[in-house]
């Protein structure tokens, strides 16, 4: 009988161990900020709003933004970037799904910055591409911070600049996106 | 049974555990949150042609409005087919919230001053939240500045005033296609003819068709029921294109309506698109007419970073 207890107590420690280190991080309030900067026209936006979801055991990430979310200056700017660009009716989020690529230079349980490197699949205005960008994840008092820098093509998805504004519209698209993820 | 309730515990602990790794699919475990998804842009400004759309100024935005409406096209090349008979409103419209907005402008025909507010009050939308119209209340008032006609007679400041009441009742129903409802109460303090009605009521319908990302086709019409005003006034129809670029409006169209304010295209417009003349010919009454819109942010948005 006690042996059994003993084995019994041994297994649910080694479970309970695996079942904390396997933890999901999340938020529903990560930032995203584009901006594109040309002499004839300065484009900036920022979405306060966005989700994601990163499992530490596995380093898959998966992040999913709404388009209507994103705020601009100019309110007109804005119903045109809805409307006749991304075209949000149609296509409402944009989403990334990929993963940590040097998981294993990442220590979830030891608070600290580490480089890192995401590889996955870029959803937007419908159509997905192979993505792979730089990132720093901050780990400190049990939340995870990543932070990321990016350049996007509108080319790329689809979106169609007209022949009129081409000079409006920087051909690169910088991205910055920065989120707060606690515990799931 | 101590050794089965034990293996059972173990078992419990087990199928927590498992749980935690079938997270294969980030993505969809995301969720799908219920935001309210409010229509917008159901129209391309805030004027169909002549009369109003259920779009508003947003806030702290500044439309400043110039329109045109000429003479007869019939008249020809002579009259460079009606644009030497041009009449003009310049005005701007401001957006005080994004439910909420005034205007006013300046007509050279009768030298009209108009002054409006324009309240959204329902908001047509889904998702969390489902509205199938928008609903707005508009209030115009209009002033006649010309010099009174005979100015021997006894002639009253109240007769210069024209009061307009609308409600704008109108759905997007797809990217391509809106429709709207405007009822709509004009109020004369000083009539033609005693025959003549003080409140008018009027019926418009109004929509629009987009035909490319920046380019739709608007139709315009106000039937006016028989018995208020003279039958020499015909319901204004007008037809026209939205041409939109980075911050202008460009509305071009055919009306028969030669006036720009409510009481003047809703009571006031004198001939029907075809008609016979008095020896039997087929003539055309539409004008040439356009209306050229473009917006500046005055108060930018708070907390963009």
């Amino acid at each position: 009988m006690r042996k059994l207890l003993f084995l019994f107590l041994f297994l649910a420690a080694l479970f309970l161990a695996n079942t904390a280190a396997a933890q999901k991080f999340f938020t529903r309030d990560a930032k995203v900020k584009f901006n594109s900067d040309t002499p004839m026209e300065k484009i900036e936006a920022v979405n306060k709003s966005a989700s994601c979801l990163l499992d530490t055991q596995s380093g898959k990430m998966a992040w999913k933004v709404l388009m209507k979310g994103f705020q601009f200056e100019k309110a007109l700017m804005q119903e045109h970037f809805n409307e006749n660009y991304v075209e949000s009716s149609q296509y409402p989020n944009a989403t990334f799904e990929g993963e940590i690529v040097n998981l294993k230079d990442i220590n979830f349980s030891q608070d600290g910055k580490y480089n890192a490197i995401t590889k996955g699949k870029m959803t937007i205005h419908g159509v997905t591409k192979d993505v792979e960008m730089p990132g720093v994840i901050k780990v400190s008092g049990g939340t995870v911070t990543l932070n990321s820098n990016f350049t996007l093509v509108c080319a790329d998805y689809d979106i169609k600049i007209p022949a009129v504004v081409r000079d409006n519209i920087a051909k690169e698209i910088k991205v910055m996106v920065e989120g707060v993820l606690k515990p799931k | 049974m101590k050794i089965f309730t034990l293996l059972f515990l173990t078992l419990f602990l087990f199928a927590g555990r498992l749980h935690a790794q079938d997270g294969e699919d980030l993505l969809s475990q995301l969720g799908e949150e219920k935001t309210i998804d409010y229509a917008t842009a159901s129209f391309k400004s805030n004027r169909v042609i002549n009369g109003h759309s259920i779009e508003n100024t947003a806030a702290g935005v500044l439309d400043v409005k110039i329109s045109h409406r000429f003479s007869p096209v019939r008249n020809g090349i002579y009259d460079m087919f009606g644009l030497d008979g041009a009449t003009i409103r310049i005005g701007a419209d401001y957006g005080i919230t994004n439910r909420l907005m005034i205007g006013f402008g300046r007509n050279s025909l009768e030298k009209v001053i108009d002054g409006f507010a324009k309240y959204k009050i329902l908001r047509q939308s889904s998702g969390a939240k489902n509205v199938p119209v928008t609903v707005c209340y508009l209030v115009d008032a209009q002033i006649v500045t010309q010099k009174f006609s005979d100015p021997t007679r006894a002639n009253y400041f109240s007769s210069r005033l024209f009061y307009t009441h609308q409600l704008l009742i109108g759905r997007k129903f797809s990217n391509n296609f809106s429709l709207q409802l405007m009822p709509t109460v004009i109020h004369r303090n000083l009539v033609p003819t005693k025959e003549d009605k003080n409140d008018v009521f009027s019926m418009g319908i109004a929509g629009r068709i987009k035909l490319t990302k920046r380019i739709a086709l608007n139709a315009e019409y106000y039937y006016v029921p028989t018995g208020q005003i003279s039958e020499t006034y015909k319901n204004s129809l007008s037809l026209g294109f939205d041409i939109e670029t980075g911050g202008h409006v460009f509305q071009l169209h055919f009306t028969n309506a030669r006036d720009m304010t409510y009481k003047g295209f809703i009571t006031e417009t004198p001939e029907d698109w075809f008609f016979k003349s008095d020896d039997g010919r087929l003539m055309g009454g539409m004008r040439f007419g356009f209306n050229i819109s473009r917006v500046f942010t005055i108060v930018k948005p708070k907390s963009l970073n």
